[in-house]
């Protein structure tokens, strides 16, 4: 009878040993990430402003694009952020709410950013691990056309673009998600050239699996650290790209806004008291931009093959 | 019929040096040149060498992950070498490979069971996943690991764990050749007589044949039938396992052997020791005639001269006509 028990015992140890969850190397960086105060501080604040972006809209008293005419020349003392007139971050120049045009600036500047970073990740990586993998002269002829376009003065083709077919969304992010990934496919290639000898790959090559299949299942996931660390850091580029480019007035059109247009009509009315109309617009980009920052160091941090 | 017939392997690398223009022929590096054995069903050839003789680059010309530049390699009566990409790439899951680093041969993102299964998958995608995951579990069990790690990542795993990984991913496919390049010698000793006696009992039980990789004499000759002694891509002897390592006639088998410790202080100190001196001459420029010559100690001027050396004695054959047999223990 002991016996039987002792082995009902045992019985129920192997049931549970049955379904023993190994700890991914993702797992571990998840642990490293969340333990680094800095980033995970970016990472509270990146939600904020998401939600700041997607569901700010809601408490706007005012649509963007609504002029409220009677503020018209009076900005400076009847348009100042107050809670009683609802305009919380008071007008701009035109007489709209400066909220809820952050609002929508800082939603738009953010697909701009996300936007661009996801081209440069799903071509960049792709295109750079199949030159890396392939090698020799296919290998030769890709590299050697990112050079080319790389030495392309891209700000100015956008600003032509953009001046030639009028400036729409869908330029801008052309001309964005265009030069995004010439950077990351180099930096996949490179990964991709060590990767490529090392043994697991040589073995999958062995095993008959088909260079495709090796790229996608055995070359790009193991590359995917850098390139996660490195697309944090060009969500900000991308921003502040954008924000040049609507700065010189080329980037979104009217009524739609970003960031950059606000800073850029802000900054135009520094000298007339209405400082509010940079520094609300200022604010959360700078936020923004130092959160991507954090996270991106953070996430550099935790994917950190040294610290493996 | 030998299930493997080697016939006259070359493989050559091409070398750039650095700083020269793209449009300038490359350098011929000659890692294999003209190499000939077989390989009957069951049985095991051990390939032995010091590093750089080329024993890995057999290793890869055989499994397909480095080309053939010359030669035949007839598997099943089946010219590997004169394959395309797609005809090979069917013919892989006969011919599977144990790599030399247990960790660097395991993908760090994927689980054991995914590694172990990836050969199934390639070669069976219309396999079920719980047939996948019974054949996993099977093999897994069948090299010494518990099923229940198939969630696991290989950077939880020992060494010798890792090896018996790569082993299971190598043999879910029932193959019928298997090739170790250096299964053990990434191992510690202990661990190394529980992987080189799994490699026994499995090539027992599954009916394989086996080409076994390693530096190290002492080991090759527990596990081979026949062993093959390469130097700088050449066959300097080969014959029955017994026969060249009791009584080895090449004189760089001589100091091979003569390399290997006896496990005796008495005998180990009364023997004496042909020690060879220099390195291994670059394969970029190996030495005209017999390769060995820079380094022989019975070497004589007309070893210089280019011509067939090869005897044959029975069963075995030595590259070198001033061959004399010494006992083991004497060298």
């Amino acid at each position: 009878m002991k016996l039987a028990s002792g082995d009902a015992k045992l019985l129920d140890e192997t049931a549970q040993l049955a379904s023993i969850r190994g700890r991914s190397l993702w797992a571990d960086a998840r642990g490293r990430f969340l333990r680094n105060r800095a980033a995970l501080l970016g990472l509270i604040v990146l939600v904020l402003v998401a939600i700041f972006a997607l569901f700010g809209g809601y408490f706007a008293k005012y649509e963007p694009d609504y002029v409220d005419f009677s503020l018209m020349g009076a900005n400076a003392y009847r348009g100042v952020p107050s809670f009683e007139s609802g305009h919380y971050f008071g007008v701009d120049f035109d007489g709209r709410d400066l909220f809820a045009r952050t609002v929508q600036g800082t939603g738009i500047s953010m697909l701009v950013g996300v936007v661009g970073a996801l081209v440069a990740v799903v071509v960049g990586t792709l295109y750079g691990a199949t030159a890396g993998y392939i090698g020799g002269r296919v290998d030769n002829i890709m590299m050697r056309t990112v050079d080319i376009l790389m030495s392309i003065p891209f700000m100015f083709v956008l600003i032509l673009m953009l001046v030639i077919f009028g400036r729409s969304m869908f330029m801008l992010f052309l001309g964005i998600g265009l030069i995004s990934w010439l950077d990351m496919s180099r930096i996949a290639r490179g990964q991709t050239l060590s990767i490529k000898n090392k043994e697991f790959v040589e073995a999958a090559v062995a095993t008959g699996v088909r260079p495709f299949t090796i790229i996608l299942r055995h070359v790009v996931p193991n590359l995917l650290g850098i390139v996660i660390v490195y697309s944090t850091l060009l969500v900000p580029q991308m921003i502040i790209f954008e924000s040049f480019i609507s700065y010189l007035g080329l980037g979104i059109q009217e009524p739609q806004t970003s960031l950059g247009a606000l800073i850029n009509q802000g900054a135009e009315q520094m000298n007339n008291g209405t400082l509010w109309m940079l520094a609300f617009p200022l604010f959360f980009f700078l936020v923004t931009l130092f959160a991507f920052f954090f996270v991106g160091d953070g996430l550099r941090d935790a994917l950190d093959p040294k610290d493996r | 019929m030998p299930i493997l017939s080697v016939k006259d392997l070359q493989v050559t690398f091409d070398v750039r040096s650095a700083g020269s223009w793209p449009w300038t022929p490359p350098r011929k590096l000659h890692a294999v040149g003209g190499l000939s054995f077989d390989l009957e069903p069951g049985q095991t050839v051990g390939l032995v060498g010091e590093s750089g003789s080329g024993k890995s680059t057999v290793a890869r010309a055989l499994v397909g992950t480095v080309p053939a530049s010359g030669g035949q390699i007839l598997f099943e009566g089946q010219d590997l070498a004169a394959m395309s990409p797609q005809e090979r790439r069917r013919h892989r899951k006969d011919v599977q490979m144990v790599f030399q680093d247990p960790l660097a041969a395991l993908n760090p993102r994927m689980t054991v069971g995914d590694i172990v299964a990836e050969p199934l998958v390639t070669h069976h995608p219309e396999t079920s996943r719980a047939e996948v995951k019974k054949r996993v579990g099977d093999i897994m069990e069948r090299v010494g690991l518990l099923p229940n790690l198939v969630n696991r990542y290989p950077h939880e795993f020992s060494g010798g764990q890792c090896q018996r990984i790569g082993i299971a991913r190598a043999l879910v496919m029932k193959p019928k050749l298997l090739i170790c390049d250096e299964p053990v010698s990434a191992l510690d000793v202990s661990v190394q007589a529980q992987v080189v006696n799994l490699l026994r009992d499995l090539q027992r039980d599954m009916g394989l044949s086996m080409i076994f990789i390693a530096h190290d004499l002492s080991v090759v000759k527990h596990i081979s039938d026949r062993i093959v002694v390469m130097y700088l891509g050449r066959i300097m002897e080969s014959g029955p396992a017994r026969e060249v390592t009791l009584r080895p006639r090449h004189p760089y088998t001589q100091a091979l052997i003569s390399s290997v410790p006896i496990p005796d202080p008495v005998l180990e100190k009364a023997r004496p020791r042909p020690i060879l001196e220099g390195e291994l001459p670059s394969p970029l420029s190996p030495p005209s005639g017999c390769v060995f010559r820079t380094r022989c100690p019975k070497a004589k001027p007309d070893c210089a001269e280019p011509k067939d050396r090869i005897q044959r004695e029975g069963e075995v054959q030595v590259a070198c006509p001033y061959q004399e047999v010494k006992d083991a223990l004497a060298v």
